[in-house]
This record gives structure tokens, C-alpha cells and sequence, in this order.
């Protein structure tokens, strides 16, 4: 049986190799990578599936066994989440409480000034 | 024709001088959590007067309080109804409506891209000693994700190498606030507020003051597990840290001179003493006045028809 800290963690690593090639990967070449995780293949297939429903991953039902792709880059990922971080879209960052707002370098320098740093 | 009247007058109040005068005013930086039930009352008051003024006057024909009136109207005592009786009820219903329907929206709409936003936060962090989460990007930031079941603290590996380990203790103190203190509801309250009534010349500033008031709220929060002097470096290091987004018309509303004058504030207010209690309760109890006079301009009728 899988948690679901595990399960995430397992997201993240199939995502990693994913990530990692440019070919796209059957569950067993995944099972195999994972190989020192001793993971049943069907554990693999859920969390494909999974990955498949939030959109990260890509199906080709092609051939048989089903091959999967990673759906956007890493990159691609991280720099939508630094975009919404960053407030570029300013009502998906409505859901985030950030640190601080917005500074420009000028004004920064001149904070940075008063605090005598 | 009292209760229609003054409930008016308390709604055209609430809508404009009372927040704006709110706004302007120095003290809510000296304590944002009575200024943060303050703006909370400001804003259910006005809306319970600005409804319940459409609907008593709509009613006044039909029975001396709500519930008598309700009665004869529904039971058709009365076979004949004003048109500006009917128009009056007419408001009531849509404006009621208008809120619900957009506080609703609001509230799902956020949820949808809070869980998108952490579906990809699980997959593109690890977990940090210090209990958050670690994104590998060069940008320094942090920030929370609440949720109603986990929340999630989110630094990033530029935040680390800016920040020295107090700085950093300060940055996670203050986002743990948020989540604790259950700031996210404040916001989407306020913002469902603005998103009904964008074209009320204060549900923008409210919705902004309300913003600050609960950072420094988490700022207050940070200042007793560090120095008041390491908060303010991590305020201004992060600050700095990052660039200015793209010009966007919401962004440049947000940006610029608000941008650095919210900083100001967050850093000018270290130096200065908090209200004295007895001011605060005054606050508080203004609140609760505020509240109070929409209500028993509404239930007292009632009641005194029931016994």
C-alpha cells in the first residue's frame, strides 16, 4: 500500500524522469528506473494515470504497452509558477500571500539606503 | 419611512466617507487587527443597509415591519403594488443575488488555481528544513498556499542565498501567520467584495488596505520570534530581489508607488509604539456598533410586532 506522502513523492520522481528524456516511456521502463523502489507495475500505472487526469503527462495509445511523455517541460512548468508567483497574472495571484509586493531597483536601492545597509 | 431612510443614509456612509476616511488614516498600521475587524464591520453593515434599505422601503406599504409585510404580500392581502414599491424589491433581490453569486465565484474560482498551483508546487519542490517547501528558482520569493485541509509554504533557492538564517526564520514566521490566522478568508472576501461592486470608488482601496493590514498582521506575528531589525532587511531583500513583472493594466495598478509606499509602511510601523488598549477597544466597539444599527434597524420592527 502506497501513503500519500508516497504518492506524491512518486509523482515527482516519475515527473524527474520524465523530464529527463526526450523519447516516451512505457510503465515498465519506468518500473524498471525505479527499479530499487520495488514497485508493482499497477502502483506505476495509477500514478500515471493520475499525472495523465492533471494534465502533467501525455498518453500515446499508439502501440501497446501505452507510452508516456511529460506534457510541458520542467521549465516550462516552473516558469508558469514563477508567473503567477511573480503577479504577471494578477487575479490567478489572488490565491498566494506573498512576502512582499513589487519593488523596483531604484526603489529598492533607496529602502536599502535608509536602513543603512 | 424612518427605517429606509436611515438605513440609506448608513449604506450611502459606509460606501464611500466612513472607508475612505479609514483608508486615509494613520493609526491602522499601529494596529492592523482592530483596524481589520473595523473593515470587516464597514463591510457586512454595508451591505445588510444597502439591502435593507431597497427592502423596507419595497415593503413599507404592505405592514409596519419585514415580517408583517412579507406576510401580506406573499398571503395577497394587498392586491395592488407601487411600481416603485416593486422596483425597491426588485434591487433587493438582484443586489442580494449580485453578492452571493459573486462571493460564490470567488470562493471556487480561487480554490480551482489554489489546487492547480499546488498540484505543480508538489511536483517541482522538495521539502526544506524549515518545514517548507523548496523551489528551484533563482527569483527570491516565498509565499503561502492555504487550504482549507494542508497549506503550504513555498521559499525559493534565491530566496536562500539572499537571506541569512534569522531573515529567513523571519520570512517563514510570517507566512506560517498567514496560514494560521486564516488570512486568506479576510481576502477572498474582500476580493468577492470588489469583484460585485468594481465600480464603487472603494472596493479597490478596501480591498488593498485590507491586503496590507493583514501583512503586517503576519509581520507582527514574525517580529516575536526575531529582531525587529532582521525583519525589516528580509522585508527590503526581498523586495528588491524581484524584478518588476511585465507592465500589465492590473499590474500597474498595483505597481509602482503603491508598491513601494506598502513597503514604506510595512517598515515605517517597526518604529512606532501600538495603540494604547483603550483606543483599540474604542475600535472594536465602534465595529460593533456599526453592526448594530443595521440590525435592530431591521429585526426591531420584528420583534416588537412577535411580542
Amino acid at each position: 500500500m502506497v501513503g500519500m506522502a508516497t504518492l506524491g513523492e512518486l509523482e515527482r520522481s516519475i515527473m524527474e524522469l520524465l523530464w529527463a528524456t526526450d523519447d516516451n516511456l512505457s510503465a515498465y521502463d519506468l518500473q524498471e528506473e525505479l527499479a530499487d523502489r520495488k514497485l508493482a507495475s499497477t502502483t506505476i500505472l495509477t500514478v500515471l494515470s493520475r499525472l495523465e487526469n492533471k494534465g502533467f503527462v501525455t498518453r500515446s495509445r499508439d502501440a501497446r504497452p501505452h507510452r508516456y511523455s511529460a506534457a510541458a517541460t520542467r521549465e516550462e512548468h516552473m516558469a508558469d509558477l514563477m508567473h503567477e508567483v511573480l503577479g504577471g497574472a494578477s487575479d490567478r495571484t489572488a490565491v498566494l500571500e506573498r512576502f512582499v509586493g513589487q519593488v523596483s531597483p531604484e526603489e529598492a536601492a533607496t529602502l536599502r539606503r535608509l536602513l543603512g545597509q | 419611512m424612518i427605517a429606509p431612510l436611515a438605513l440609506a443614509a448608513l449604506a450611502v456612509a459606509l460606501a464611500w466617507p466612513v472607508p475612505l476616511l479609514l483608508a486615509r488614516a494613520g493609526w491602522p498600521a499601529r494596529s492592523p487587527a482592530a483596524a481589520l475587524v473595523l473593515w470587516q464591520a464597514i463591510a457586512i453593515a454595508g451591505g445588510l443597509s444597502m439591502i435593507g434599505a431597497l427592502l423596507t422601503f419595497g415593503l413599507a406599504p404592505f405592514g409596519p415591519d419585514l415580517l408583517t409585510a412579507t406576510r401580506n404580500l406573499v398571503t395577497g392581502e394587498v392586491d395592488r403594488i407601487e411600481s416603485w414599491n416593486a422596483l425597491a424589491l426588485c434591487g433587493a433581490a438582484l443586489l442580494t443575488g449580485h453578492l452571493v453569486l459573486n462571493l460564490v465565484l470567488t470562493v471556487v474560482r480561487s480554490e480551482r488555481q489554489r489546487r492547480r498551483h499546488e498540484q505543480l508546487v508538489r511536483l517541482l519542490s522538495s521539502p526544506h528544513e524549515s518545514g517548507a517547501r523548496l523551489i528551484d528558482s533563482p527569483a527570491p520569493v516565498a509565499y503561502c498556499l492555504p487550504g482549507a485541509l494542508s497549506s503550504i509554504t513555498v521559499v525559493s533557492a534565491g530566496l536562500l542565498d539572499l537571506l541569512d538564517e534569522g531573515e529567513l526564520r523571519a520570512v517563514v514566521e510570517h507566512e506560517k501567520a498567514h496560514v494560521t490566522q486564516r488570512h486568506d478568508v479576510v481576502l477572498v472576501a474582500f476580493r468577492a467584495w470588489y469583484a460585485s461592486l468594481p465600480w464603487f470608488p472603494i472596493a479597490f482601496r478596501a480591498q488593498r488596505e485590507v491586503g496590507m493590514l493583514v501583512e503586517m498582521l503576519a509581520d507582527d506575528t514574525a517580529r516575536r520570534a526575531v529582531p525587529d531589525g532582521v525583519l525589516a532587511r528580509a522585508i527590503v531583500l526581498v523586495g528588491a530581489g524581484q524584478d518588476r513583472p511585465l507592465a500589465e493594466p492590473e499590474a500597474a495598478e498595483w505597481g509602482g508607488e503603491a508598491s513601494v509606499t506598502e513597503l514604506g509602511a510595512r517598515l515605517a510601523r517597526l518604529g512606532r509604539a501600538p495603540l494604547p488598549r483603550a483606543v483599540e477597544s474604542l475600535v472594536v466597539a465602534a465595529a460593533v456598533l456599526l453592526l448594530a444599527v443595521p440590525t435592530v434597524l431591521l429585526a426591531l420592527p420584528v420583534a416588537r410586532a412577535l411580542l
